[in-house]
């Protein structure tokens, strides 16, 4: 037989055979585009929750000081107050930490801030210009506090939008804070909200403003310093400036000794990227159970349309179809069905990947890897289900396939 | 182990027009037999049966179920291969081919018509009558299809689906189907055993009509009013040629 004439029988055999070739495409469309928009999801959601952690800037570490251990009680990270203003000033050196871009040291308090209108209760932080840069945070509206603001103890207060919200005050306004009053000089973008803190309301006020009427005690220490390093790539360098510097400035020889710790934005980038991974295995989880359905389904079609189609085999043999012949009738009746279900599901998939974002809010992020894997293993189950049932029959004596019925 | 030859006079039935001088052997079955089964369940289906057909015969191989016809028939169609003796069909010794071998055989020399039509449901009648060209080189394979068809008297049905032709009609197309290769033999297995009275009648008188034309014919049945029509009837019992009529 000739493989035009073997195409043409195979197609011919599709095409009188409708309802079982429909609804083997079915199958495999099905099972295919799910596992196109599912794997999909599961990028974009990982996606965008990566480039959200990003926003908050991956170059950032923060130095917090070592724990108190008095009489063999720790206090816990960040109570002893082992941070000063020099050591800010030691990591802003270009010649000690070059890697290091920008230094904000922070204090920080909880207080309400009394608007003409009402009160409110929010996160107070004390810092430099840097803060900014730190925090990786937006302008929206007014200027935020320079370095003369910082030096000559401004009253100015920069609010986050929530924040701002709330109080029902905007640029110029006046805030009273610890009985004493700000201006508002400027509000801050959206940070998005994430993070543990709501970095929409808060409020941010000149680090020497903050320690003389916020946090008193110490005018010298700070609660922690944020820094940022020139680039992502260049993390790892800065954080070894800032662990030598500070090292040598606390006069402490081992770093097991250390009395502060340095912590990574990248950390919880990865633990976050983990999190996201474990979203996305569970999504192609989900999207393999469906391929897997959908091949079961395809296998029933195929094994149940070869055992009704045992005559027509028996008969094909009786007026002279070698078993060769038959093979490549049903492989071409079977690639055929799996091809185009396969493209078709290609096809479904990629539409839903356009719908579903331009109908939701659910983003859809397409790549081939998902793709190769299901049309792959759609096209696996419609072949070998396809061809080997039909191979056992066509080795049946043709009077014993005849009188299958 | 009695061997029932039954050799073919040559003045068996009177000349027709198909009947030519030349009566050369289109098939020969030398002392063959068909076991099922090992051990205490054997069963010997044909017991050493030599038969021999002629170019142009009409021959009705008739015995009540169980005598052994149907394996007869399926060896003579090459769709079975005997447990021992010799099978000689158009000179070759088929008994001794493998599977490709004899599906070619079948292909080339052989039509068949059975008892269930075995029309495939989803193809008009054409393409039913189509289906032995595509195991072969052909070219006009509708043509070829639309003049069998045209020769048992359904020129006006090739579009219709078997399940849109009485069943008659549907006999005729396989009729066709078995004709549209030019066969040596056309083999026939109870063609009439799903037919009433007056389908039967038309069936057997196609049938006829080949003969006359000059098909060698072998058909099997039950029914003695169906091997009556034949010229030559061979009766089988217990898997043996029993008796012939002339």
């Amino acid at each position: 037989m000739s493989p035009l004439r073997t195409f043409e029988t195979g197609l011919r055999g599709i095409l009188s055979h409708r309802l079982r070739s429909i609804l083997t495409t079915l199958g495999i469309l099905f099972g295919v585009a799910a596992v196109i928009c599912t794997v999909g999801i599961g990028k974009a959601s990982s996606d965008s929750v990566n480039a959200r952690i990003a926003a908050l800037g991956t170059n950032l570490l923060t130095v917090t000081p070592g724990s108190t251990a008095v009489g063999g009680v720790f206090g816990g990270t960040g109570s002893a107050n082992t941070l000063t203003m020099s050591d800010a000033q030691g990591l802003k050196s270009k010649d000690n930490a070059p890697d290091i871009e920008a230094v904000a040291p922070v204090v920080q308090v909880r207080e309400s801030l009394v608007s003409s209108s009402t009160n409110w209760s929010t996160q107070v932080q004390g810092s430099t210009p840097d803060w900014l840069v730190t925090n990786a945070r937006t302008v929206q509206s007014g200027r935020f506090f320079t370095d003369g603001d910082v030096q000559s103890h401004a009253q100015g207060v920069v609010l986050g939008p929530t924040t701002a919200q709330n109080l029902g005050a905007g640029i110029g306004d006046t805030v009273t804070i610890a009985h004493v009053p700000f201006q508002v000089i400027a509000i801050l973008g959206s940070s998005g909200g994430q993070g543990f803190q709501n970095g929409d309301d808060l409020a941010v006020v000149p680090l020497t403003t903050a320690q003389d009427v916020l946090t008193g005690g110490t005018p010298n220490s700070v609660q922690r310093i944020l820094l940022s390093a020139t680039s992502s790539d260049t993390v790892g360098s800065a954080y070894q400036e800032a662990d030598q510097l500070l090292l040598a400035t606390h006069h402490v020889a081992s770093p097991a000794a250390a009395d502060f710790t340095i912590q990574a934005q990248s950390q919880f980038l990865s633990t976050a990227q983990s999190v996201t991974t474990t979203l996305t295995i569970l999504l192609a989880s989900v999207a393999a159970i469906s391929l897997l359905v959908g091949g079961i389904g395809v296998m029933n079609i195929m094994l149940v349309s070869v055992t009704e189609r045992t005559s027509e085999i028996g008969l094909r043999k009786a007026l002279g179809a070698t078993p060769a012949d038959l093979l490549r009738q049903f492989l071409v009746e079977a690639a055929t069905l799996s091809v185009v279900g396969g493209v078709l599901g290609v096809g479904g998939g990629l539409l839903a990947g356009v719908l579903i974002p331009r109908f939701t809010t659910i983003g859809v992020s397409i790549n081939a890897t998902p793709i190769l894997i299901a049309v792959g293993v759609a096209a696996g189950v419609g072949l070998i289900f396809g061809v080997f049932p039909a191979a056992r029959a066509a080795r049946l004596a043709p009077i014993e396939a005849l009188r299958a019925q | 182990m009695a061997v029932v030859a039954l050799v073919v006079p040559a003045a068996a039935g009177a000349p027709s027009a198909a009947a030519e001088p030349m009566r050369a052997e289109v098939l020969r079955l030398e002392s063959v037999s068909k076991v099922y089964g090992t051990g205490a369940a054997t069963v010997r289906a044909l017991d050493a049966v030599g038969f021999t057909v002629d170019q142009g015969e009409f021959v009705a191989v008739m015995g009540p179920s169980g005598s052994g016809k149907s394996t007869l028939m399926n060896i003579i169609g090459c769709l079975d291969a005997p447990t021992d003796g010799r099978y000689w069909f158009g000179g070759e010794d088929v008994s001794r081919m493998g599977e490709r071998q004899l599906a070619h055989v079948r292909n080339r020399r052989i039509g068949f018509v059975f008892q269930q039509f075995h029309l495939l449901p989803a193809m008009p009648a054409w393409r039913n009558v189509e289906l032995p060209l595509l195991y072969r080189t052909a070219r006009d394979r509708k043509g070829a299809a639309l003049r069998a068809l045209a020769q048992v008297g359904l020129a006006d049905r090739v579009d219709h689906r078997p399940s849109e032709l009485s069943g008659g009609q549907q006999q005729r197309v396989a009729i066709a189907r078995a004709l549209v290769t030019d066969p040596d033999l056309i083999l026939a297995d109870e063609p009439t055993g799903n037919l009433d009275s007056a389908s039967s009648r038309e069936v057997l008188g196609i049938l006829r009509q080949l003969n006359v034309g000059g098909r060698t014919v072998v058909l099997i049945t039950h029914d003695p009013n169906v091997a009556a029509v034949p010229r030559r009837v061979v009766t089988m019992a217990d898997g043996r040629l029993r008796a012939e009529a002339a």
